[in-house]
């Protein structure tokens, strides 16, 4: 019996990278924040360079909290639309080439906690599905700058999971 | 308590994020605060539907909530954002404004306690509603 030689790495990273970039490419308000993804395999970081657009406070000055919360929930959406399509699009079932984009989940609840304010710099966000069902997912979500153990926002979001 | 009111307009109204999204502050009293931001496919989530993407309009409530804040009549110094619960109860039409009203309900000398909701032109059938709660800085005495 033969086992299925592995694919080559350019093949395997160029794949994702286009499933990636279809699905930020997806949300129009990704590119107007100016957040991007880091892919690690199916690990992903939101990253949000920082802008003088994106402060709220001048006078201190620190991020919008709209902002800080806008950006965890995109990190939150792109993380569980990211991880509901890993074994489809591994599986060669995504047509990276295709007109649409996927469907997204829908928003239900967002709840985003303010740590500390942020400061005019980088933030990064990484996302968890806590609990993924066939119509409802919960996400938890939490946004760091200098230091990954000193977070400043952490958010909590369930979401309603587009139709198969 | 009108100049505050003034005052704190002009500092809701000049946010560099708030700008960014095209934020107009339409009202602000005591306590009170209406800030609209009108369509704008950039911040779009959803391109097969056009709707807006949640993330502005949370933005927007933030905003509105801060405002309500700051023109309470206990006439605080700054005011940031402790927590905000937002729920979508429906998506917003596109091509219509988001209005976001906010009212501070309750204040302690540390915490400010708002209730906010955004319409777009169907005002009877709200898009999100939220509930927050905000640091309060008091004037030095």
């Amino acid at each position: 019996m033969t086992r299925k030689p592995p694919e080559p790495v350019e093949v395997v990273k160029s794949r994702r990278e286009a499933a990636l970039a279809r699905l930020v490419a997806g949300v129009p308000y990704i590119g107007f924040l100016g957040a991007r993804f880091d892919r690690r395999g199916d690990e992903l970081t939101a990253v949000l360079p920082f802008h003088p657009s994106l402060i709220g406070n001048p006078a201190i000055p620190a991020l919008h909290g709209g902002a800080t919360a806008a950006f965890l929930e995109v990190a939150a959406i792109i993380e569980l639309a990211w991880s509901s399509q890993w074994q489809d699009m591994e599986e060669g079932r995504i047509d990276p080439a295709a007109e649409t984009f996927p469907a997204l989940p829908k928003t239900i609840t967002f709840t985003v906690d303010y740590l500390r304010s942020g400061l005019p710099r980088d933030a990064y966000a990484r996302a968890t599905v806590t609990r993924r069902g066939r119509r409802f997912a919960t996400v938890q979500v939490e946004a760091w700058q200098d230091n990954r153990a000193k977070p400043f926002a952490q958010a909590s979001a369930h979401f309603l999971m587009p139709e198969p | 308590m009108s100049d505050r009111v003034t005052q704190a307009q002009a500092v809701m109204q000049s946010l560099p994020h708030a700008q960014s999204l095209g934020m107009i502050v339409a009202e602000m009293s005591a306590g009170q605060a209406t800030i609209t931001m009108p369509y704008d496919p950039r911040l779009i989530g959803d391109p097969a539907t056009g709707v807006l993407h949640g993330g502005a309009i949370s933005a927007l409530m933030d905003t509105a909530s801060g405002a309500a804040v700051m023109c309470h009549p206990s006439a605080p110094a700054a005011t940031a954002t402790l927590d905000l619960r937002i729920d979508y109860m429906r998506p917003a039409t596109p091509g219509q404004a988001i209005t976001a009203r906010a009212v501070c309900h309750h204040v302690t000398r540390t915490v400010a306690f708002v209730r906010v909701t955004a319409t777009d032109a169907d005002e009877s059938r709200p898009v999100a509603m939220g509930t927050g709660t905000f640091t309060l800085e008091r004037p030095p005495a």
